[in-house]
């Protein structure tokens, strides 16, 4: 092993992050070097937590340099903990308390509109996800992690886990391509994680393999609560064994695809009209539905174009996705929105739940809107808005009380 | 320093004198009331000056020698240039070169760009400055470097402190980018147009020798003019005054941060569910990004609804232009202009007008524009469990702001701060200020994206807001928050010398910043 080793990041429009160089050395005693935008305020309590996890760690001779921009204490660990972990071997790991806010569990079919994409190693990013409300929050340790700064990416999606307060979003992460990343489920599965994403998912075997793992850690780690599985599609052959992979274990609830990649395998371009992709999104809805579980659209990638993305989310809705991802808060109230069943569509699904109401009061077998006959899909499917618009804000939970009011 | 200290009413611990002059401690909001005559300029007769109108004088070292600088003296200047004065560093390379010693500096504001001072602040050649400190020259005061004690004041407290002869100014320097030799001179126009001069108003009615310094002279009459020729000295004409594009300073482009964004959104539905925004209603947002972007929501929905605002107070930038000339507003009363659509259309909109401290802020007015307003919307450094608000020091005790407008401000009907709960690490909802600028009852709702805190003194927006489906919490709720994230943070050690006052607007002591001990 190397006795000296560096994590974290510095410079220029870093924040809320620091930058650690370990050295261990064969005498001397332990050296903190701490460079600290909040040196005043924190100085002391950050040079406290340091030696802890130094001695924790059992390193007698050492000098550390800790160039700090205003890390919370659980960036801090994170970072010095990748760095010691890079010159020593130890299965030990320097946990502080899990924040008792992350102790929720989520529901199968809950809402997942949007998921909003929070690179791994960027803890300035993290850190005020969860007042931006999303469904839910992708912690990501694949495609926005740089291949160097995968090691220590996990050790921050852990203490992410375990002390970042993501007010009720789901708590997601996406882990790497499997194999790889089934080495990421210990850093994740022992901390609250609600929902894995498996990302180029192409058989129903990768499935079983993440399966197995988390029960494994489930096991020693004595866990009992469900964790769900996002498969993301993203080749040809993905797209072909869908439905397989849909239906290959039962805590399977969602499933998303991904474009940016299919399209390269279909070796063609995605376009803002998505015509390349029309036949593997309709193809990951049918399988969903099929398999009883969310279909799941692909992010939107310009940020600036709030109007590009409006028409994106209606025509992922009007494929019959339940929800897309994001790459910045700001796209969360757009999608949101549309998302969302439109002032007539709740209107309408209004007067077929009264009708059906007042059918069943009466005793009647046949609900009838005016002249037309009502069948139980489209009672069904009213119901569906209703409940979809009042989990967006868009009606009342006691909408039947404040009609009769009015 | 000799100086004893007393605690004012809000317990703050407070000199009784400050370079030797003797102070007031802060008594409370409204208490402080002197009844005596306001201080006046020497008489001036028109004998002494050319008949023709003629002031001009070949150079400012000229002019300055004229108005007999010599050490001691009290020097002022405005402002309206931003970061982009050429000015201000003149007047002391021409001191320094004159072997002046002691000058005390009243700026209306300081800026980075103005922080080559520092060396004559190390030689002697500026005694201290009144009126703010800012980036390199406040750590350069905190760290016990200047030689007096500085003092900070708001906008409005620095024409009070003129009007009542607290402030002598000895020579007054206003640069003005079109001016005509009599000394008329306006700020909307000219190559290096800045917008209005407001700020150099008090200085050109009360000090003893007044230098208009212009790089654009133009044949009698200047008009308009917002300084009057019949309270000018000499007129200087220089290659140039300022650098118009740096009167944009960073600050005044709405923000693209998705967490000051949310700020702006909570903040704007809580002027809309609190029945703030109405048909006529009148608001002011300072610069700055978070603030910026209000304005923008403001507009979104007096548009959807067809209202309109009666008036709005600036800092105007391109965003209140737009609203002016989208009908959005009927009238601005500008204090000062953050960009160069600003100046354009002040020159151009009849419903855009220059104000000044005078008419906007000053507490020996009878009245002032800033209390009449339905909601302002400011920032702040810090606000503690009180709802007192810091705007000139950081958490770790550094001076780096001036107070600025922003205490004449918070006299609003509404005042709202919409602040992050914390910066970094640094918790912004705190158990008690470093230094207060403005008491806490004056501060009336604290939004921050974990949550919006209404001052308990205003029972009549809790009563408002009881349905809304915006996050209210309590201040001490919020607070909790930030140290449950951040931690309790160790407060900054002082030596017991103090630096600076923060003065309030009625002229007496708010605070004192002490001296940073290594």
């Amino acid at each position: 092993m190397n006795t000296i080793a560096t994590s974290g990041n510095k410079g220029k429009g870093v924040r809320s992050d620091c930058y650690v160089n370990l050295e261990i050395t064969k005498s001397g005693g332990i050296k903190i070097i701490l460079e600290s935008k909040v040196e005043v305020m924190f100085g002391k309590a950050n040079k406290e937590l340091i030696s802890g996890i130094l001695n924790f760690f059992e390193i007698k001779n050492a000098k550390i340099t800790v160039e700090d921009s205003g890390a919370l204490p659980f960036v801090i660990d994170a970072r010095v903990e990748a760095t010691i972990k890079n010159v020593i071997d130890s299965k030990k790991e320097f946990l502080l308390p899990f924040i008792s806010q992350n102790n929720y569990k989520t529901a199968k079919d809950r809402n997942r509109i949007s998921r909003l994409y929070l690179p791994g190693n960027s803890p300035s990013l993290m850190i005020n996800a969860g007042v931006h409300k999303p469904d839910g929050i992708i912690l990501d340790l694949e495609d926005a992690v740089a291949p160097n700064k995968k090691f220590e990416a996990r050790f921050l999606v852990r203490n992410a886990l375990r002390n970042i307060d993501f007010y009720g979003a789901e708590r997601m992460v996406r882990i790497n391509q499997v194999p790889k990343g089934l080495d990421d489920l210990d850093f994740i599965v022992p901390h609250n994680v609600n929902l894995i994403l498996v990302p180029k998912c192409e058989s129903a075997e990768q499935i079983i393999q993440v399966n197995n793992k988390i029960n494994e850690i489930k096991t020693k780690c004595n866990i009992l609560n469900e964790i769900w599985l996002m498969p993301i599609i993203e080749s040809a052959l993905g797209v072909i064994k869908s439905f397989e992979i849909a239906t290959a274990a039962t805590n399977i609830v969602a499933m998303a695809i991904g474009l940016e990649d299919y399209t390269a395998d279909l070796g063609t371009r995605r376009t803002s009209e998505g015509i390349e992709s029309f036949f593997a999104r309709s193809q990951v809805v049918n399988a969903c539905r099929a398999a009883g579980i969310q279909p799941i659209d692909s992010v939107f990638s310009d940020v600036a174009d709030m109007d590009g993305l409006k028409n994106n989310v209606l025509k992922s809705k009007a494929l019959g996705f339940d929800g897309m991802g994001c790459i910045h808060p700001r796209q969360i109230k757009v999608i949101h929105e549309n998302f969302a069943p439109s002032i007539i569509e709740i209107d309408k699904a209004k007067k077929i739940v009264f009708a059906f109401d007042d059918a069943t009061s009466k005793g009647l077998g046949v609900v009838s809107l005016g002249t037309k006959m009502i069948d139980s899909p489209i009672v069904k499917r009213a119901i569906n808005t209703i409940n979809l618009a009042i989990k967006t804000g868009k009606l009342n939970q006691n909408w039947k009380e404040e009609l009769h009011v009015s | 320093m000799s100086a004893n200290f007393v605690k004012n009413a809000l317990g703050r611990l407070v000199p009784t004198e400050v370079n030797g002059v003797p102070q007031i401690p802060y008594m409370g909001v409204g208490k402080y009331k002197p009844i005596r005559r306001k201080y006046a300029p020497l008489i001036s007769s028109c004998a002494d000056y050319p008949a023709d109108g003629n002031k001009t004088e070949p150079g400012l070292k000229d002019a300055l020698i004229k108005s007999g600088l010599r050490d001691g003296m009290v020097i002022s200047t405005h402002h309206h240039f931003r970061n982009g004065d050429l000015v201000a560093i003149q007047i002391f390379d021409i001191a320094k070169e004159l072997g002046i010693k002691d000058l005390v500096w009243v700026p209306s504001a300081s800026f980075e760009c103005q922080s080559v001072l520092i060396k004559y602040l190390e030689d002697g050649t500026i005694h201290h400055i009144e009126g703010s400190m800012n980036g390199s020259l406040g750590r350069f005061t905190s760290q016990g470097k200047m030689k007096g004690m500085g003092i900070l004041r708001s906008h409005g407290g620095r024409y009070q402190a003129i009007q009542d002869g607290e402030v002598i100014i000895d020579i007054a320097v206003i640069a003005a980018p079109t001016a005509d030799a009599f000394g008329n001179a306006t700020g909307d126009r000219g190559p290096t147009a800045c917008g209005l001069l407001g700020f150099a108003l008090a200085d050109s009615q009360y000090a003893n020798k007044v230098i208009v310094v212009t790089d654009n002279l133009v044949p009698f009459p200047c008009i308009p003019w917002q300084i009057q020729g019949n309270n000018v000295d000499y007129v200087v004409v220089v290659a140039q005054v300022g650098i118009p594009e740096k009167i944009v300073s960073g600050t005044t482009e709405i923000t693209k941060s998705p967490d000051r964004l949310l700020l702006a959104e909570w903040t704007s539905q809580f002027c809309d569910e609190a029945g703030i925004i109405r048909d006529g209603f009148s608001f002011q947002a300072g610069a700055g990004g978070t603030a910026l972007s209000i304005g923008i929501y403001f507009a979104d929905i007096l548009r959807q609804r067809g209202m309109k605002a009666r008036w709005a107070r600036g800092g105007s930038n391109k965003y209140l232009v737009k609203m002016l000339e989208d009908g959005l507003v009927e009238n601005i009363l500008d204090g000062q202009t953050f960009d160069l659509e600003g100046v354009r259309s002040m020159r151009e909109n009849f419903g855009h007008v220059n104000t000044s401290p005078f008419t906007s802020y000053n507490y020996h007015g009878k009245g002032n524009f800033a209390s009449m307003v339905d909601v302002v919307i400011l920032g702040a450094t810090e606000v503690d469990v009180n709802y007192n608000a810091n705007v000139v020091t950081h958490s770790d005790g550094t001076l780096l702001h001036g107070i600025g407008g922003w205490q004449n401000c918070i006299a609003s009907k509404c005042t709202i701060l919409p602040i992050p709960l914390f910066r970094d690490r640094m918790p912004i909802v705190r158990e008690e200020v470093t230094t207060i600028c403005g008491p806490g009852e004056l501060i009336d709702v604290i939004v921050t994206e974990r949550g919006i805190a209404i001052n308990p003194l205003r029972k009549d927006l809790i009563e408002k807001m009881k349905n809304s489906s915006l996050p209210i919490k309590t201040i001490n709720q919020l607070k909790d928050e930030a140290e449950a994230i951040c931690g309790v943070p160790d407060k900054p050690k002082f030596t017991n010398k103090p630096v600076a006052v923060v003065k309030w607007v009625d002229g007496t002591i708010i605070d004192t910043i002490w001296q940073l001990d290594d």
